[in-house]
């Protein structure tokens, strides 16, 4: 189980690094010439590509930071690892949640 | 321990065990003395009862390693005049295992560690077989022969901080030795090795700090060893190269 997560953790960081920086760059893009939210939203709404962009950025992310905090739980507080595993998931959980929500809301 | 002294060196010694005290000590400072030298001193001139651990005193047993002035250290290759700090020597035992008296640490936990970490070598021909060829060249066997010199001394074990606050994690010295027999052909447990090295408490839980590295005293890298297991993810152990 280590192992995969191990696996599972190095791997979601290879498909986020690349995405983190469209990202950055999307953003000094979009306020660079004061776009609104309206005009934004203008372009990202119906997009498949985009939707596609943030969806598997949201999942990615839903995979990364939980591990990242399940090993911080475990190294730094006094929880048991049932208890850190258990915090982590429910983080993954609302990351998965919220983020998703967030992806619908600008391509929907 | 004749006339050949130039001054007086200062000793610190923990004496006790997980409670004690410092003693301290005052042997003649010789211009080629080892700190291994400076406990003998002490053991048979001023504290008979003074308990600590040594065997070849030349570097091949790993019996003798210490805490000098806050580092982890081989006593007998170690030259007083390489560690001392301001003519002041202060020697504790080893970091991270029981203390059972004085300098000696109870080793148990380190060793158990080797055993967990899948450290057994499994035979896969009997004395009776032709002798299995190996290519000294092959990749594998490269890996292996980088880090099989080890002296099993706890030093490594000693430095690490992540050994320090988690009593799971299998350390170093034993993920090291890991790492030799997942590179040796002759070992017929490599898939096992590897699953028992990525275990709770295995190579995942290592920070690469280094200390290991920093301190081994023959110059191994655990580091090393514990990045190549870390490789071994995805897709398995090494594959072995057939001689040529």
């Amino acid at each position: 189980m280590e192992r995969r997560f191990f696996l599972l953790q190095r791997l979601s960081a290879l498909v986020l690094a690349p995405l983190v920086l469209v990202h950055l760059m999307l953003i000094l893009y979009a306020v660079r010439d004061g776009l609104t939210a309206d005009e934004i939203l203008g372009r990202t709404q119906g997009s498949v590509a985009w939707a596609l962009f943030y969806g598997l950025f949201v999942v990615a992310t839903a995979v990364h930071a939980p591990l990242g905090l399940r090993n911080i739980l475990r190294e730094w507080t006094g929880l048991g690892d049932k208890a850190a595993a258990g915090l982590a998931a429910a983080f993954a959980l609302v990351l998965l949640l919220l983020g998703l929500r967030a992806v619908v809301a600008v391509v929907g | 321990m004749n006339s050949d002294h130039v001054g007086l060196l200062t000793v610190r010694i923990w004496r006790g065990r997980e409670e004690g005290r410092f003693e301290t000590y005052r042997v003649p400072a010789r211009a080629n003395q080892t700190v291994l030298d400076v406990v003998t001193e002490v053991q048979r001139a001023q504290e008979p009862a003074l308990a600590y651990r040594f065997a070849c005193r030349v570097g091949v047993c790993g019996s003798c390693a210490m805490t000098v002035n806050g580092r982890p250290r081989w006593t007998c290759r170690t030259h007083v005049a390489r560690v001392r700090d301001e003519g002041t020597l202060t020697i504790e035992p080893l970091r991270n295992m029981p203390r059972i008296k004085d300098l000696a640490c109870d080793l148990a936990p380190f060793f158990e560690k080797w055993q967990k970490a899948g450290g057994r070598h499994v035979a896969t021909a009997s004395r009776r077989d032709p002798l299995q060829k190996i290519d000294p060249q092959s990749k594998p066997r490269l890996a292996a022969s980088a880090a099989i010199e080890c002296i099993n001394c706890a030093v490594c074990y000693s430095a690490c901080d992540v050994v320090a606050w988690s009593a799971d994690y299998l350390g170093p010295a034993a993920l090291n030795r890991a790492w030799t027999l997942v590179n040796d052909a002759r070992h017929g447990a490599r898939g096992e090795t590897l699953n028992r090295a990525f275990a709770d408490g295995g190579c995942t839980s290592c920070h690469s700090q280094g200390n290991c590295t920093r301190h081994c005293p023959v110059e191994l890298s655990p580091s090393e060893s514990i990045a190549g297991l870390k490789r071994s993810a995805l897709f398995g152990a090494p594959r072995l190269e057939e001689p040529a």
